[in-house]
């Protein structure tokens, strides 16, 4: 591509032949009062550089038909076929993603809250059993005390093998849940793809209209867009390779800090 | 204590409800942007309110400045909990009258010891 970008950087050699030819050509008839001929080759020369935009202009059409063309999941398992074969362009894929993301963190959410209590039941029975174990082991215990404990226990050993089940297939479904990375990171890297590519594009469109504003003489006024942070811009990326961006939590802190928080 | 959550991503208030209720606080309600959550604020008799930053509808930021402009309650402390890390908008966010800042992503423990802090500074 870079090549590429290289190659556009100057006019078409034989298209440079030309417009040389036709200027020396101008001067003469300029110069020998033929304001008739001057005339045509003046509108000559405009469709030189008319022509070469064309051609940069259906050069980049193409490439870009391509880069959209090549855009398609290649479907590795009939599963992924059907669930790929539906999506057409790339904000399709994105909301793909978010959606199977969204569901996987509900899924793993899920089997977190239905796991929490019971580890707590079994850590609050424990404590109880615990110290009825002690003051048993003090010789503290009635008979009657200790046939309740008894039985107590034996229910316990019971439910922890019932609630150790419960809690593992949680955590083995909670790891099950976790392939969506799979599916989603093919998607990401598609479209990472195809916007690495559409870029690539827009820096040949920006050289090839340079070449046209070298043409034409023209010059653009480029405003600084000043993007608004109120609304909020969302994570930052590479935070630690910016001076305006906090690179964790100590960051804020130390910023809050600074400023008498 | 009555909280409000808002962010609007189901997924990080469900990972926001989890942790307060760890925390001991079990009464909380659900916003998904400002436009839902000053109406709720207004009526709802809150005693403290954890916002995100970036949210369609009313931002968070904005929602600050709401709440710190509305008489009945300017005083409610609120816990910014957010992706935003730009150094000009945690400044912005102090000098709004924010009680805490917390980035994502973010543990439990930073989120309990911001809360505590809040609390500390309040009482």
């Amino acid at each position: 591509m870079s090549d590429d970008i290289k190659g556009h950087r100057g006019l078409e050699p034989e298209v440079t032949e030309k417009l040389r030819r036709q200027a020396a050509e101008l001067m003469e008839s300029v110069e020998g009062g033929d304001y008739a001929r001057s005339m045509t080759l003046i509108n000559e020369l405009s469709d030189v550089r008319d022509q070469s935009l064309y051609q940069e202009v259906g050069r980049l059409t193409r490439t870009l038909h391509e880069a959209i063309r090549n855009f398609q999941i290649d479907p590795r398992s009939q599963e992924q076929k059907e669930v790929l074969s539906v999506m057409t362009d790339a904000s399709d894929r994105l909301a793909y993603v978010v959606q199977m993301t969204s569901q996987a963190a509900n899924r793993t959410m899920d089997l977190v809250e239905e796991s929490m209590p019971i580890a707590h039941t079994l850590r609050d029975e424990a404590v109880v059993l615990r110290e009825e174990w002690q003051r048993l082991r003090r010789r503290e215990m009635q008979p009657a005390e200790f046939r309740e404990l008894y039985g107590r226990i034996d229910a316990f050993f019971l439910s922890v093998t019932k609630d150790a089940d419960i809690i593992y297939n949680s955590l083995s479904e909670i790891l099950l849940a976790q392939d969506f990375q799979d599916l989603t990171g093919q998607v990401i890297q598609r479209v990472t793809a195809l916007v690495k590519e559409v870029e690539e594009q827009m820096l040949s469109l920006v050289v090839m209209a340079s070449h046209v504003d070298q043409l034409t003489g023209t010059v653009h006024q480029i405003d600084d867009q000043d993007v608004s942070a109120e609304q909020g811009v969302g994570p930052q990326v590479k935070a630690e390779e910016r001076e305006d961006v906090v690179s964790g939590q100590n960051d804020v802190d130390d910023l809050l800090s600074s400023l008498g928080f | 204590m009555k909280i409000l959550i808002v962010d609007d991503f189901s997924t990080m208030r469900r990972i926001i409800k989890n942790l307060l209720r760890d925390l001991g606080f079990t009464n909380t309600d659900e916003a998904d942007d400002g436009n839902t959550a000053l109406p709720m604020l207004k009526s709802g008799k809150y005693d403290f309110l954890v916002t995100d930053w970036n949210m369609p509808g009313m931002s968070g930021f904005d929602l600050l400045k709401a709440v710190r402009a509305d008489e009945g309650l300017k005083t409610l402390p609120i816990l910014m909990v957010t992706a935003e890390a730009k150094r000009d908008q945690i400044v912005a966010a102090a000098q709004a009258g924010v009680n805490g800042y917390v980035v994502k992503p973010f543990t439990a423990a930073v989120l309990k010891d911001k809360i505590e802090k809040i609390f500390e500074r309040i009482q």
